[in-house]
């Protein structure tokens, strides 16, 4: 019983004891978790961090993730956006580093086009067709 | 009416075209990894403090000094990072220059590191909010990337070096001019 007891107990203690395994231990940046002083500048950053990509856990924005990587890009985030950055150049800048992949917001590329033309296409071709009934049925 | 079926039958092709599409795509592996748009281009400016004390600060300088060399991403705390170390020190042995930067770590954490799995690297910097990490388009631990001896980055192996793969990163170094 008394062995029982003590290996529970071991059991128990274990995760406090052990090492987190490949997750380090430092403390978030600065501006991860703290938002900015001016409100007008923390919305700006906050549309833009719900649009950027979290790198490490990949169907999340940064805005929506706990991994310390995403962490370190709300950072980047908002350290640019209060020296008086445009969002837009800093998505540009992370597409610059990483590709298109990065950002959530999709623009008009030759490899995206499609995306944007065919609802027009579809719209189009249906209202033809329903004109043409329309004018048949008279 | 005829006319009607025919297109019909175009809607319900072109339907099924669709439906196959997404099936084929969504049983395709996913590819987990992002590459980094950086390759190709030139290493950008940083100067990161240096992250343990047996070895000097990291600057982007110091990696156009006229040699190719490598550039390793690791963390203490990163496990394929241990795994890697025996081929980064058996490229070390080829005489490939290495540095590193290590992510978000503390002094003793990299000292003890290095001490248990071997230090291959010339100088290590420190990035503590992964800012280097970032403007280098590299998304985990441990990447290594190929530098050639203006600065330009040539090559990134993403995730840890096999045993197998250490002579395919001599043939990228070899590339790159070394």
């Amino acid at each position: 019983m008394k062995r029982l007891i003590a290996l529970l107990a071991l059991v128990l203690a274990l995760p406090l004891a052990a090492p987190v395994l490949g997750q380090d231990t430092m403390p978030p940046a600065p501006y991860a978790y703290q938002q900015l002083e001016d409100p007008a500048l923390e919305a700006k950053a906050q549309e833009l961090m719900f649009t950027l990509r979290c790198l490490k856990c990949q169907s999340q924005s940064i805005a929506d993730s706990d991994a310390p990587m995403a962490g370190d890009m709300r950072h980047q985030v908002r350290t640019r956006i209060a020296a008086g950055e445009d969002p837009e150049a800093i998505r540009a800048w992370l597409v610059s580093r990483y590709g298109d992949y990065v950002s959530y917001k999709p623009h008009l590329s030759s490899s995206t086009w499609p995306l944007f033309a065919i609802p027009v296409i579809v719209v189009l071709v249906a209202g033809f067709a329903i004109v043409r009934r329309m004018r048949a049925r008279k | 009416m005829r006319k009607v079926r025919i297109g019909l039958w175009v809607l319900v092709g072109i339907a099924t075209f669709l439906f196959g599409l997404f099936a084929y795509q969504l049983s395709q592996p996913k590819e987990e990894f992002v590459k980094s748009a950086m390759v190709g281009q030139e290493i950008p400016a940083f100067d990161l403090p240096a992250a343990s004390g047996s070895r000097p600060a990291l600057s982007s300088a110091d990696l156009a000094d006229g040699k190719p060399k490598l550039l390793n991403i690791f963390a203490s705390w990163c496990v394929p990072c241990a795994a890697e170390a025996p081929q980064l020190a058996e490229l070390e042995r080829a005489g490939v220059p290495i540095v590193g930067v290590a992510i978000r770590d503390r002094e003793e954490d990299v000292d003890r590191f290095l001490a248990t799995y071997g230090n291959p690297f010339t100088r290590i910097g420190r990035d503590d909010i992964s800012e280097v990490q970032l403007s280098l388009g590299s998304s985990g631990v441990p990447e290594t990337f190929v530098i050639d001896g203006k600065g330009r980055i040539t090559y990134q192996h993403i995730g840890d070096i096999r045993p197998e793969q250490v002579s395919m990163i001599l043939e990228e170094l070899r590339k790159a001019g070394a």
